[in-house]
């Protein structure tokens, strides 16, 4: 399969890359390229000049600060799921990592790119969505922190500008008293696109009352949409206190009236991109079999 | 050498007589151009040569030749995980990468290192016994190390042969632009 033609520059610096944005006539930033390469192949995408900026240690970092975690735009999904407070403290990114692509990919594919495709399916958007991450874009006249919500604004479109780089993306460490959950179905376990995506995101007060609640659902909708009315029903609820016994498995009835309402309800949130009313009922048992492993502790398929 | 700066690794790489490095999908779906980028197991159709300029790459051969394979490629053969082929050097270069970082990995910690490998014909059960045997003949060649620092003639030969497993041929690909 032929390339077409374009020229590639690798920047030094920071600096440099955001000069070459600005002045060089028809330039894109290439970090992993597992969907830039895929896009130009298919020619959906011409760039005339490619800046790599795979390599600027801007955008090669993850730091914890103040119980805030930034996370650079060329960092991998790979590199995220090597890092051990990712890990143990923000589940829901965890587990999206995990469901995203396959290894191979997951080694290139960066985080930034991951936002600035944004596709509908994309696996970050709403695990990073229901941790109310925000976005930094750079240009040679400046930097500017949006929310993630308005960074996205419709199927592969963004806020960014083409003479701006997507830095990096921060968002507060869910506090230890919280939890949270992934789930994703695609047409296969592996190296899917998704179907519907669910990520949740709650924090509890000592008593196991629900004190704020986050639900987004990816690929049903042009952009991840947030289910309110779903999360506005777990608010107040001790739902993790009432713990069904063992993890609800896919045709079973949940016993707990707040998780079953909350998953009804996400599903009604749903609007299925390709008018599939499946997914309506696939959001519905995604939700479930999420806030009934946060009551549990226990994942789906991984009790005894 | 130098590169056309929308050249791609994989055809790069084929071209320089890296044959082993086979071309599949050319959109990171199958995993058969699988080579190791300074460690990590990647697509190399997804990756512009430019941006291995540099970089350490290993691919299947450099692991191993007919004459003096690696053990994953022993292994492989022994545990019959190999039908038309075209998915192998992939499939190697996967296991490498896993067995590099985790020597003693679980079955789902290996389904989830070739998760990015398609294999069209056998099916996955032989191909992850073979990792499984990788696993167990490299940790037994490791443990025979350790045995062996205290006797130093039996010493000299595990090391010489532990020399020709891992050294790989490591292919600086450059460019001018």
């Amino acid at each position: 399969m032929t390339v077409p033609a374009f020229n590639y520059l690798k920047p030094d610096s920071l600096a440099e890359a955001l000069d070459m944005l600005a002045t060089e006539p028809g330039a894109y930033p290439i970090a992993g390229g597992t969907n830039l390469m895929v896009d130009v192949r298919a020619g959906k995408l011409s760039p005339e000049t490619m800046i790599d900026v795979g390599d600027l240690d801007e955008l090669r970092g993850i730091v914890v600060k103040d119980s805030q975690m930034t996370i650079g735009g060329a960092v991998t999904i790979a590199e995220l799921l090597r890092h051990e407070i990712i890990r143990q403290r923000v589940p829901v990114l965890f587990a999206a990592g995990k469901t995203f692509a396959n290894t191979l990919i997951r080694n290139r594919a960066t985080v930034g790119g991951n936002l600035v495709n944004a596709a509908p399916c994309s696996d970050t958007a709403p695990a990073l969505l229901v941790l109310d991450a925000e976005v930094s874009l750079s240009s040679s006249s400046g930097t500017r922190w949006i929310p993630l919500t308005e960074f996205l604004v419709g199927a592969f479109q963004t806020q960014r500008r083409a003479d701006e780089l997507l830095m990096e993306v921060r968002f507060p460490i869910p506090p230890a008293s919280s939890r949270g959950g992934f789930e994703k179905m695609g047409l296969r376990k592996i190296s899917c696109m998704a179907k519907v995506d669910v990520a949740v995101m709650a924090d509890f007060d000592e008593r196991g009352a629900c004190k704020d609640a986050r639900i987004a659902l990816g690929a049903v909708a042009p952009i991840p949409l947030r289910a309110e009315k779903a999360e506005a029903s777990l608010v107040g609820t001790a739902f993790i206190a009432r713990a069904p016994e063992k993890p609800v498995r896919c045709g079973e009835q949940v016993q707990d009236k707040t998780i079953e309402e909350a998953a009804r309800l996400a599903g009604e949130a749903a609007s299925p991109r390709s008018g599939s009313e499946y997914k309506r009922q696939v959001v519905y048992g995604l939700t479930r079999r999420i806030l009934t492993a946060m009551a549990t502790g226990i994942r789906d398929g991984e009790a005894s | 050498m130098a590169v056309e700066p929308q050249a791609v690794l994989l055809h790069t790489l084929r071209d320089l007589g890296y044959t082993d490095v086979k071309n599949g999908c050319e959109i990171g779906e199958c995993g058969a151009c699988a080579v190791l980028l300074d460690g990590e197991a990647v697509n190399s159709c997804m990756v512009l040569a430019m941006q291995a300029d540099g970089a350490d790459i290993v691919t299947n051969s450099g692991l191993g030749t007919m004459d003096k394979p690696h053990v994953i490629q022993e292994s492989f053969a022994d545990a019959g995980a190999i039908q038309c082929g075209f998915c192998t050097p992939g499939m190697v270069i996967s296991t490498k990468a896993l067995l590099d970082r985790n020597p003693d990995p679980s079955e789902a910690e290996i389904r989830d290192a070739l998760s990015g490998n398609l294999c069209r014909c056998t099916g996955y059960g032989q191909i992850v016994d073979a990792v499984k045997l990788a696993a167990s003949r490299l940790a037994g060649a490791s443990s025979q190390r350790e045995d062996a620092r205290s006797n130093s003639k039996r010493g000299r030969e595990l090391d010489s042969s532990n020399r020709v497993l891992e050294s790989g041929d490591q292919t600086k690909v450059g460019g001018e632009s």
